[in-house]
């Protein structure tokens, strides 16, 4: 990855995608204290699959919030204030898996601290949460832009699988300060300003065609001022 | 044009386009897909798809069948229903049988895949062959489901299972600890098969001439499954008369007669007994004609797959496919494909059917809502394209043990 990575330091930006493949671990949760005790030793990966695949399984529109754990407390536990109070972690503060992870661990125990009854609340048989990692596998597409026509006419055409890899894991997974697209934008086209709005949006509350949607908005708007 | 083409105006370019590059990948390696029947059942109707398709694409792909007599496959299908966790005998002369006839296979069948892909218990001790076959990797697609196991039966085939490099299954609820690396795969639909294409008003009016259905009278509901105690047909009986009392409707039973199942008449006849002349009840029992099913379930109201084990319940994706709302039990891969009351209503009981089916025949637009966002959940997660590129992406992962593959 770290050969993309530099690729895209360049002037040119090529676009990747990112595939994934669902492992299972074999580990399950019927209450919270099994959950969290989990949620503290599994892989990142693990992690990494609960709290994202949504975005990726629903592209257009998204039933749950992207959070399989906050899903699962709700409506296998039946305690939805904790349910809510992990849906809403601002995940995109969140700059590793690991502070992702600590800050789960955090809601989850200072919840049931307060609430020590959740402790005793248990999923039915069919409703065990199973620990599923996140196998990713990452390739080449054959657009490169070299301008911000061209990333503008890419974005058009790309998978939401691309737009996913730039936006959220090259970010989270592989541990960047930004998202690909504000990096090299910001970098090589020292389109600046336009870096800072793609970086303040909060992807995780689009599905991924609306994220496609609102990039191109924000950058259709930008080549609109150029040409002004 | 290429076949593959053809799915373009469903999926989109991009995802074909993705298609393409993983199979460039795979150049040189040969996949090898052993079952134990071509026709009938949801594996051969998905090798028969899958095939073709990645043979376009360029990934050496060939499929073989194990012999079996019928004694071997009423072994198999009690190794089954034991899978199922249903309470079955399998007596010393049956695992004999099962021994003789997998001895014999694994003698006798030509083995020559770098990727061996093993489908279900029935050809699985072929991977006694592995130590004798270098560098090939090994995988067994589980489609059954296996949440709660008969034990015995279990352990028997773990003996099998762990010598895998890789273990498939539908549901994360069938995992199990084991030593291959376990991967969730759900099968998938072929929105150009005959059981799911666009029909026809002339193929329609043939099918109902043909079974004397008449949907203008009365609300259809429908279940579209093997007469199998499994599949719970008595089940659905005792629903729909319990809808029956508050809203007129008629109920059709559709299956059809796998080669691997000889079940079948005990439990067709326990339908009729169940349905006791009723005329609105229709318990058709058809030779395998996907596109007859594909318009019974295209002229029903409500479908229902009221099961009480599945491994995935392909017919659920068909009929959100059509964009129907279903009722559907929540076991196996049934939840993956319908969230409640979101792209479907799921049960757990009997009464619980009836209760679902009774509140979509009473609320069509509401009915018409989840039948429409069931369509867009399949579109996205269970068409034939996505299970081609899971299984690539699995073969490609065989051969690395990192969480992130850079191709």
């Amino acid at each position: 990855m770290a050969e993309s990575a530099k690729k895209n330091n360049e002037k040119s930006f090529r676009f990747y995608t990112r595939l994934h493949l669902k492992v299972l671990t074999g580990l399950r949760a019927s209450n919270i204290e099994e959950l969290l005790d989990l949620i503290k030793t599994v892989s990142g990966s693990s992690i990494y699959y609960h709290t994202h695949h949504f975005l990726q399984q629903h592209e257009q529109l998204s039933p749950e919030p992207p959070n399989d754990f906050a899903y699962w407390i709700a409506n296998a536990l039946n305690e939805e204030v904790m349910a809510e109070k992990i849906a809403s972690i601002d995940t995109i503060q969140y700059h590793t898996i690991r502070a992702l992870r600590n800050e789960i661990i955090r809601v989850i125990r200072d919840y049931t601290r307060e609430n020590p009854r959740a402790k005793s609340r248990f999923a039915s048989p069919d409703k065990v949460f199973h620990f599923i990692k996140s196998v990713s596998f990452i390739l080449p597409t054959p657009y490169v832009a070299k301008d911000l026509k061209d990333f503008l006419n890419i974005l058009k055409k790309v998978t939401t699988n691309s737009i996913y890899f730039h936006m959220f894991e090259a970010r989270l997974r592989l541990d960047k300060e930004t998202n690909d697209f504000s990096f090299w934008l910001g970098t090589s086209l020292k389109e600046v300003a336009l870096a800072e709005k793609i970086t303040s949006i909060d992807p995780y509350t689009y599905t991924m065609e609306d994220l496609r949607k609102k990039l191109i908005g924000i950058v259709e708007q930008r080549v609109r001022d150029a040409k002004d | 044009m290429q076949k593959i083409d053809r799915y373009e105006p469903i999926v989109g370019k991009s995802k074909i386009d993705e298609l393409r590059m993983l199979a460039g990948y795979l150049k040189g390696k040969v996949i090898q897909h052993i079952n134990s029947t071509a026709v009938g059942g949801g594996v051969a109707e998905i090798l028969s798809k899958i095939l073709p398709l990645m043979q376009e694409l360029g990934v050496n792909t060939q499929w073989d069948i194990i012999k079996g007599s019928p004694d071997f496959f009423d072994v198999t299908k009690s190794i089954h229903n034991a899978l199922h966790g249903k309470d079955t005998l399998i007596t010393k002369e049956m695992w004999k049988t099962f021994n003789d006839i997998s001895s014999q296979n694994i003698r006798e069948m030509n083995l020559y895949g770098d990727i061996m892909f093993i489908h279900d218990p029935q050809p699985i001790a072929l991977v006694k062959r592995k130590s004798g076959m270098r560098k090939s990797k090994w995988i067994w697609r589980c489609h059954v489901d296996v949440s709660a196991p008969d034990r015995k039966v279990w352990d028997f085939l773990s003996n099998f299972i762990d010598q895998y490099d890789a273990a498939i299954f539908s549901s994360a609820h069938f995992s199990h600890k084991m030593k291959p690396k376990q991967v969730l795969i759900s099968p998938s639909i072929d929105p150009f098969s005959d059981k799911n294409r666009e029909v026809t008003q002339d193929e329609i009016d043939a099918v109902l001439n043909k079974y004397k259905i008449d949907p203008r009278q009365k609300p259809i509901v429908c279940q579209i499954s093997r007469y199998d105690a499994l599949k719970d047909p008595v089940g659905v009986i005792e629903a729909y008369k319990m809808v029956k009392k508050y809203v007129d409707c008629q109920l059709v039973l559709v299956g059809n007669r796998a080669a691997d199942d000889p079940e079948t008449d005990k439990i067709y006849g326990q339908v009729l007994e169940a349905a006791g002349g009723d005329p609105d009840i229709h318990a058709l029992l058809v030779e395998d004609i996907p596109y007859e099913i594909n318009v019974l379930q295209r002229v029903s109201d409500v479908i229902v797959q009221k099961s009480i084990r599945e491994g995935f319940a392909l017919t659920v994706s068909e009929a959100l496919w059509k964009a129907k709302p279903v009722v559907a039990s929540a076991v196996g891969g049934i939840p993956l494909q319908i969230k409640h009351k979101y792209g479907g209503l799921l049960c757990h009981s009997i009464e619980g059917a009836a209760f679902a089916i009774k509140q979509l025949l009473n609320a069509p637009e509401y009915a018409r809502k989840l039948g429409e966002n069931g369509k867009e959940h399949i579109r996205q997660n269970f068409l034939l394209t996505r299970h081609i590129r899971e299984y690539m992406l699995l073969f490609l992962s065989l051969y690395s043990d990192s969480g992130v593959v850079t191709l």
